[in-house]
């Protein structure tokens, strides 16, 4: 069972400030963390392979700096990581960035599973998942709770919905994104530390990949960021206090007084 | 201060760290209330291999030694002393194996150690033999293939939790302290049962239990060194533990420290933070000087340790005797920045204080250790080397 997951490091803080020139995060001076949602698809992914056997491939695009990032997802337990870096591949909005991993999985060959958090913290699209699969021609499976059983090329998942949650089974080699209710996360361990300390990560750039110029990084984006603000706090919202049932009451007065039922 | 820290040192203190502030922090106020072994948390130092920091390579442990051990035990005591002391007690009960032991023990038993999988304990203390240790009842008579135990240990840490004890009893009634004898008893031997669990004043999330042998058969192959060197391993043993006991004491006035400093910048009196205060801003100066001797003395000790110096008593006794002394002057003082708020159980500065006092008492009082330095004092005629 060979399982590749998708990491991406994002700044540490809810507190990002954005570039006004180009609308994209400044990253200079905040530390960064691994997406949280995909600590969840790195523990779900080592689970895999502890209960199955088989390899955990990290991969990342990112600047130099993520290789930090994919040390530490190695002293988790994962065996392998690839940092997929180029200038080229600067300022990729999600469709530029599925592009550039698919080149990458394409890359890699030998995959069963390919697992994604549900989506990033800084960009919060969760479109990466989803395109990644399109772009691979693959099944896929968003917001994956419980890993059921994986058995003669077949998974077994659970799937959050609004009410509860789906159980789909779907042939391998598939993509499936997972929630944070899949697991708890492990900690490192110092034999793991050690193992990343002296890992090799290759760092793939555009030629690697072979990918196309005109489908990476900023030159392939679909989409442009044209203004990004934090929400303006409504002045004239109010909290209501009490008991429930007073707190009824009292906002369907207000509704009424305004008109409004 | 710079404490010339190597990487595997650093690398080692900062996952201790990592552990106690995300695992150990969230429920460490629960587990003393409840009075519950943290098993959880033991499983999750054992996935981190920090049972393996203090066993030597070749029994799948990281080679490390009492410096490194003392930084995590520092670590884990900061955040709650429950737990650094459960974990702690493994080291304390696997010391004779690995200065005494054969190497066929030491296959036996190290590697399950050192994977976090077998807890282990140390027994010597019973009812009527604390201080004086010789004063011991728990016999093991010889008989053919083995020993059979009898007695009843008191005070044990990790007491019913841990699989595997090193138990100090009389081989020979006749010849007193040279008659005792280290022997490893796993846990589930029949006749090997456990007593009450007792209620303590702190660090109560760890286990501290009777043990009690009654014709209780122990294979001979599980005498650690020979017949009648009980106390001998036990004096070894106790040298090389208790800076792991000092680390335990600067973990604990660490926290308190910081605890009071966080305070003490953010509680308004008279208009000001209470920082403001000379009274006391005076006060935490005092304690983290305090808190930085203690951490270098026991830090110094463990090196002298891990140097492979032959006589550490003085140097091990010292060390504990000034850090646990410290701890309990700190967490106190840091009880009374904190005022009222520092007495109630929402704040964590009552139970650093309840779980500093057992650091004053355990592996030796301050007392006797007091007259194990004077001894020393004595032979060395007041010269350092």
């Amino acid at each position: 069972m060979d399982i590749i997951v998708c990491l991406k490091q994002v700044p540490g803080t809810t507190q990002v400030k954005i570039d006004p020139q180009t609308n994209t995060l400044v990253r200079q001076g905040i530390k960064n963390i691994t997406n949280p949602f995909d600590t969840y698809a790195l523990e779900a992914a080592i689970r895999l392979k502890e209960q199955y056997g088989g390899k955990v491939t990290a991969i990342s695009m990112g600047p130099p700096q993520a290789d930090e990032m994919l040390r530490e997802a190695i002293s988790l337990g994962a065996d392998e990581a690839i940092l997929l870096s180029d200038r080229a591949f600067a300022g990729a909005d999600t469709l530029a960035t599925s592009y550039t991993l698919a080149r990458a999985i394409t890359k890699i060959e030998k995959y069963d599973l390919i697992i994604c958090g549900r989506q990033t913290i800084d960009g919060d699209t969760g479109q990466v998942g989803p395109e990644l699969a399109e772009m691979l021609s693959l099944p896929f499976v968003a917001y994956v709770s419980k890993i059921e059983e994986i058995n003669n090329g077949q998974m077994r998942v659970q799937r959050m919905i609004e009410e509860g949650y789906e159980v789909i089974e779907a042939p391998l080699p598939a993509v499936i994104s997972v929630v944070k209710e899949i697991n708890v996360p492990r900690l490192p361990s110092l034999r793991g530390i050690t193992r990343a300390k002296s890992a090799v990560i290759p760092a793939w750039g555009a030629k690697e990949l072979d990918a196309d110029q005109d489908r990476v990084g900023l030159a392939g984006s679909a989409t442009r960021v044209i203004k990004i603000f934090f929400p303006q706090r409504g002045k004239r919202a109010e909290i209501l206090q009490g008991s429930p049932q007073s707190q009824v009451a009292s906002l369907v007065t207000k509704l009424r007084e305004n008109g409004l039922i | 201060m710079e404490y010339f820290l190597s990487e595997q040192q650093k690398t080692i203190r900062s996952l201790a760290r990592k552990i106690a502030e995300e695992r150990i922090l969230p429920v460490r106020a629960e587990l003393d209330e409840k009075e519950e072994f943290p098993w959880a948390i033991i499983r999750d130092l054992a996935a981190s291999d920090m049972f393996r920091v203090f066993i030597p390579e070749e029994y799948d442990g990281l080679g490390g030694g009492c410096l490194d051990l003392c930084l995590v035990v520092e670590e884990l005591s900061r955040v709650c002393s429950s737990v650094a002391i459960s974990y702690a007690a493994v080291d304390l009960g696997i010391i004779p194996l690995l200065e005494y032991g054969t190497e066929e023990q030491k296959r036996k038993y190290l590697p399950d150690v050192a994977a976090g999988k077998r807890l282990a304990a140390f027994a010597i203390t019973e009812p009527m033999a604390g201080s004086d240790a010789s004063a011991i009842r728990t016999t093991a008579e010889r008989v053919k293939g083995g020993y059979l135990l009898n007695g009843t240990k008191q005070f044990i840490t990790n007491g019913g939790e841990a699989e595997l004890y090193t138990v100090i009893a009389l081989t020979d009634k006749t010849r007193g302290a040279r008659g005792a004898s280290a022997l490893l008893v796993e846990k589930d031997t029949p006749g090997f049962s456990f007593g009450k669990k007792e209620r303590k004043l702190g660090i109560r999330a760890s286990s501290t239990r009777e043990l009690i042998f009654q014709n209780c058969f122990v294979p001979e192959e599980n005498i650690i060194g020979r017949e009648g060197m009980g106390f001998i391993v036990t004096m070894r043993l106790f040298d090389k533990s208790r800076p792991g006991i000092g680390a335990q004491a600067v973990g604990l006035a660490q926290g308190a420290l910081e605890a009071a400093t966080d305070y003490a910048r953010e509680r308004v009196q008279f208009g000001h933070p209470i920082f403001s205060l000379q009274a006391v801003q005076h006060m935490l100066a005092d304690m983290v000087i305090q808190v930085e001797a203690a951490r270098a003395l026991v830090y110094a000790t463990a090196r002298t340790v891990d140097s492979g110096a032959k006589d550490v008593s003085g140097e091990s006794a010292m060390a504990k005797v000034f850090a646990s002394d410290m701890a309990m002057k700190v967490t106190t003082d840091a009880v009374q920045i904190l005022g009222g708020a520092g007495y109630m159980r929402d704040y964590p500065v009552e139970k650093m204080m309840r779980d500093a006092k057992i650091t004053q008492i355990y592996e030796g009082t301050n007392q006797i250790l007091r007259n194990v330095i004077a001894i020393e004092l004595r032979k060395r005629k007041g010269r350092r080397d």
